[in-house]
C-alpha cells in the first residue's frame, strides 16, 4: 500500500467527502417532486441512506493503493475480510445502480461485442461491460487486489470472477458451498471450513496483516446484529397497513448486501427500524389505501422499481415480504462465536438460492401466512435462473394449498431488452382483475 | 325506452371480433375482420358491421367492453379489460362445466383456471416468442404454401408424422425447407408442427394443472389437428365453439352488461 495514497484517501475519508457531499447538496438544486397522492409520507431515512451510498461508492475512487481493495459477491461470507482492512466493493449492487439508472443494455452491449452471450447474467455483464470500457455512473470503481465469491447464490459468479481473475491477474477466492438437496451434512461443513481456513494467510498476504480473531469475532457479531435488525425491518411490514414497502425494501438492502460487518450498517438499520416503529404507532402506512397485500419473488426489476411501485400503489395493492429482501436476514441466526468459522459455513450455505425447492415452498408458505398476503408477484429473471427455475411448480402448488393467486412476470433484472411492457401491462391487469372479488 | 344492448370487442394481433348480445346474454349479431396495420380502424369497422348485422343503432348499445392486446387505443370503448377474463367468462358462459381455458391466438397463447362464475383464478402466458401460437403456424403454412384452413384436415389425412425438433419460429421455418426438399409428405411435417406447438402449450398446461372441462378459444382452435392432438394428449374431448374467435369479444359484451347495470341499477 502507498502512503502518498495512504494520506490521500484518509484526507477524502475525513475531510474531502463530507465537504464535496456537503457541496453537492447544497447545490442541488430542490427537485419538488409532486407528491403522489396515493401514498403516505416518504421515509425520512431515505436521505440519510442516499448519503451513505454516495459516500462508499466516493470514496472507492481513493482506496485503490491505500487500502486493500476486494470484489465480493453478495452471497460472499465478507466476514473473514473485514478483519484485514479490504474496502469491499460489491459489482451485483453496482449492476443493480446501473440497471436503475437504465444502463444495462448499454454495458451488456460492450460485454457482448466481447463475445459474451446474452444468456449470461446482466450482472456479470454489467461488470464485464464496465471492466473493458471503465463506464460506470459512480465515476469510477476502484481496482480489485483479490477477488472474493461464493457459489451459493449460483454458479454463474465461479466463472465471472475467473474471467476477472485472468484478466487482471489478481488471486481469486471461491467459497464453495455444497448445494442443500436435503441437509447440509457434517462433511460438509468440514469441507467448508477447511476452504475459509486455507483463505487465511492468502488474504494475510494480500493485505500485509495478521489475522486478529478479537477483530473478527467483533464483525461477526456486528454482521448478525445488522443481520437480525434488518429482519427486524422487514418484519415491521407484518403491520396492517404496513410502514414500508418492499420496493422501499430493494433500496434500503443496499447496506446489509454491501456493508455488512460495518458499523454503519447496524446503525442504519437501527435508525430505520425506529422510524417504523413509530410510523405503526402512528398508523402511517407505506401506501395510503392498503387494500391487499402481496409477495414478490426473485431480484428486483430494477429499471421498473418507480413505475411498479406508483402502479401497485395506484391498485391499492402493498408488497409486504420479498423471499429476496429476506435472503439477508434468514439464516443469520446460525452465526456463533464460539465456532466462528463452522457457524458461517451453515449462516452462508443455507441462504435460499443454495437450498432446495421444497425449502423454498416452505419459505414461501411461512411469508405468505405471517404476512397475511393476498397475492404473489412471480418475476421470472432472464439473468437468474437459480431464481426462477421451479417458480411456475412454486405457483401452482401455492395456488393448490393456499389458495394465493399469482402472475408471472417475464423480466430481467437490469436489461431491459428482456422486457416487454405490453406483455407485462395484460398479465398485471389480468391479475388485477382476478384480485378484485 | 328501446332495450338495451351491450357490446365486446377484441382487438387481437391478427383479427379483430365485435359481438353485441341483448339483455338476455343471446348474441344478436358478431363480426370477424383482420386487424391490419391500424387497431382503432380495425376495432371501428369490425363494430360497424357488427351493427349493421343487427339492426341495432349505436346509441342502443348502451356499453362497451374493449379487450385484446388493442384494448388500450379504442376511443368508444366504456371499459377495458383483459383478454385473460373475458375469454375465461365467454367460455364459462358457452360452457359452463369449464374449468380450464386454452387460447391460443395469434399472437400469444394462455392457458386459464377458471373457478364460479367464470371468475379468473390463475393463468399463464407465453414468454415473449410466437412458439406455440397462431403465428407459428401462419408462418409455417406460408412456406408450405397451404392455407391455415387446410392444415387441420390435411394432418388428418397423415398416415404418419416427421418430428419438428425446434421450437424456434425461426429455425422450424428452415428446417420446413429442407423436410419439404427431402419430400416428406405435407401432412406428416403439418401434423408435426402441430405437435410442436402442443408440446409448447402443453407445458403451459401442466404449469397450471387440469381443471374441470377444459374449453379451447382463439383462432388456433378451429384447426381439428391441435384440437385432436391435445385431446389426445389430455385423454377426454374438450369443447370447442364453432366460432372460437369470438369468445373474448362474447366475455367482453358480457361484462360490458354486468357494467352497465352496475351502473344504472
Ligand atoms: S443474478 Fe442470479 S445469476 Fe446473476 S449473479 Fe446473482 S444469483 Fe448469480
Amino acid at each position: 500500500m502507498s502512503l502518498t495514497k495512504s494520506i490521500r484517501y484518509n484526507f477524502m475519508k475525513d475531510i474531502g467527502a463530507p465537504a464535496v457531499m456537503g457541496f453537492a447538496k447544497a447545490g442541488k438544486k430542490k427537485r419538488r417532486r409532486k407528491p403522489n397522492p396515493n401514498f403516505g409520507p416518504p421515509l425520512k431515512c431515505a436521505n440519510r441512506l442516499k448519503e451513505i451510498m454516495t459516500r462508499h461508492y466516493f470514496l472507492s475512487r481513493y482506496a485503490e493503493g491505500a487500502r486493500p481493495v476486494a470484489w465480493v459477491t453478495s452471497g460472499a461470507p465478507v466476514e473473514l475480510l473485514r478483519p484485514f482492512d479490504f474496502y469491499t466493493i460489491y459489482p451485483e449492487n453496482h449492476g443493480a445502480l446501473c440497471g436503475a439508472q437504465r444502463l444495462g443494455p448499454e454495458l451488456c452491449s460492450v460485454a457482448e461485442e466481447h463475445g459474451y452471450n446474452q444468456d449470461l447474467c446482466s450482472y456479470a455483464r454489467i461488470d464485464i461491460g464496465h471492466f473493458l470500457s471503465g463506464k460506470t455512473p459512480v465515476g469510477k470503481l476502484p481496482r480489485p487486489d483479490i477477488l472474493f465469491a461464493s457459489n451459493n447464490i449460483c454458479q454463474t459468479v465461479a466463472y465471472w470472477y475467473k474471467v476477472l481473475a485472468h484478466q487482471l491477474k489478481i488471486p481469486f477466492l471461491l467459497f464453495d458451498t455444497p448445494y442443500n438437496f436435503e441437509e447440509i451434512t457434517e462433511n460438509d461443513i468440514t469441507y467448508m471450513v477447511s476452504q475459509l481456513e486455507e483463505m487465511i494467510p492468502i488474504l494475510e498476504e494480500v493485505s500485509g496483516k495478521r489475522f486478529n480473531n478479537q477483530r473478527f469475532e467483533q464483525i461477526m457479531l456486528l454482521a448478525r446484529d445488522s443481520s437480525f435488525t434488518w429482519g427486524e425491518v422487514l418484519a415491521t411490514m407484518k403491520t396492517e397497513p404496513a410502514p414500508m414497502t418492499i420496493f422501499d425494501a430493494f433500496i434500503h438492502l443496499a447496506p446489509i448486501v454491501s456493508l455488512r460487518g460495518l458499523p454503519v450498517a447496524l446503525d442504519y438499520y437501527q435508525t430505520l427500524l425506529d422510524e417504523l416503529r413509530e410510523r405503526i404507532d402512528r398508523g402511517i402506512g407505506a401506501i395510503k389505501n392498503e387494500r391487499k397485500r402481496l409477495m414478490w419473488d426473485n431480484i428486483a426489476i430494477w429499471y421498473k422499481v418507480r413505475d411498479f411501485s406508483n402502479l401497485f400503489a395506484e391498485h391499492g395493492m402493498n408488497f409486504v415480504t420479498a423471499t429476496y429482501t429476506n435472503a439477508w436476514a434468514e439464516t443469520i441466526s446460525n452465526m456463533d462465536t464460539d465456532k466462528p468459522l463452522e457457524s458461517m459455513a451453515r449462516t452462508y450455505s443455507l441462504v435460499v438460492l443454495n437450498n432446495n425447492l421444497n425449502h423454498r415452498l416452505g419459505l414461501m408458505e411461512r411469508l405468505i401466512k405471517e404476512y397475511k398476503v393476498d397475492g404473489l408477484v412471480i418475476h421470472s429473471a432472464k439473468s437468474c435462473k437459480p431464481y426462477s427455475v421451479g417458480q411456475y411448480d412454486l405457483k401452482r402448488l401455492l395456488m393448490d394449498r393456499l389458495g394465493v393467486p399469482s402472475v408471472v412476470i417475464d423480466a430481467d433484472i437490469t436489461d431491459f431488452r428482456a422486457y416487454s411492457e405490453e406483455q407485462t401491462r395484460t398479465r398485471l391487469e389480468a391479475f388485477f382483475e382476478g384480485m378484485e372479488d | 325506452m328501446n332495450s338495451p344492448y351491450f357490446a365486446g370487442v377484441d382487438v387481437g394481433s391478427l383479427s379483430t371480433e365485435a359481438m353485441i348480445l341483448d339483455t338476455t346474454d343471446e348474441p344478436v349479431s358478431y363480426s370477424i375482420i383482420q386487424t391490419g396495420a391500424n387497431s382503432i380502424d380495425a376495432a371501428s369497422e369490425s363494430f360497424e358491421k357488427a351493427l349493421a348485422k343487427s339492426g341495432v343503432s349505436q346509441d342502443q348499445v348502451k356499453s362497451i367492453v374493449a379487450t385484446g392486446y388493442g384494448r388500450i387505443s379504442i376511443p368508444f370503448a366504456d371499459k377495458r379489460v383483459t383478454e385473460i377474463s373475458c375469454h375465461a367468462l365467454g367460455a364459462y358462459h358457452l360452457f359452463p362445466d369449464t374449468g380450464t381455458v386454452i387460447d391460443i391466438g395469434g399472437q400469444d397463447s394462455k392457458v386459464i383456471r377458471v373457478g364460479d362464475g367464470g371468475k379468473v383464478l390463475d393463468f399463464t402466458m407465453n414468454d415473449k416468442c410466437a412458439a406455440g401460437t397462431g403465428r407459428f403456424l401462419e408462418v409455417m403454412a406460408d412456406k408450405l404454401q397451404v392455407s391455415l384452413n387446410e392444415m387441420g384436415p390435411l394432418s388428418l389425412k397423415a398416415g404418419g408424422e416427421v418430428s419438428i425438433s425446434s421450437i424456434c419460429t425461426v429455425f422450424a421455418e428452415s428446417e420446413v425447407v429442407s423436410l419439404v426438399a427431402q419430400n416428406h409428405p405435407k401432412n406428416e411435417v403439418i401434423r408435426g408442427l402441430h405437435r410442436a406447438v402442443v408440446n409448447r402449450v402443453w407445458s403451459m398446461i401442466k404449469s397450471i394443472g387440469v381443471h374441470g372441462a377444459v374449453t379451447m378459444s382463439g383462432g388456433v382452435a378451429k384447426n381439428s389437428g391441435v384440437v385432436g392432438l391435445i385431446e389426445e394428449r389430455l385423454g377426454k374431448p374438450i369443447h370447442v365453439h364453432p366460432e372460437p374467435q369470438i369468445i373474448g369479444a362474447l366475455g367482453a359484451a358480457l361484462l360490458a352488461k354486468k357494467n352497465f347495470l352496475r351502473a344504472s341499477p
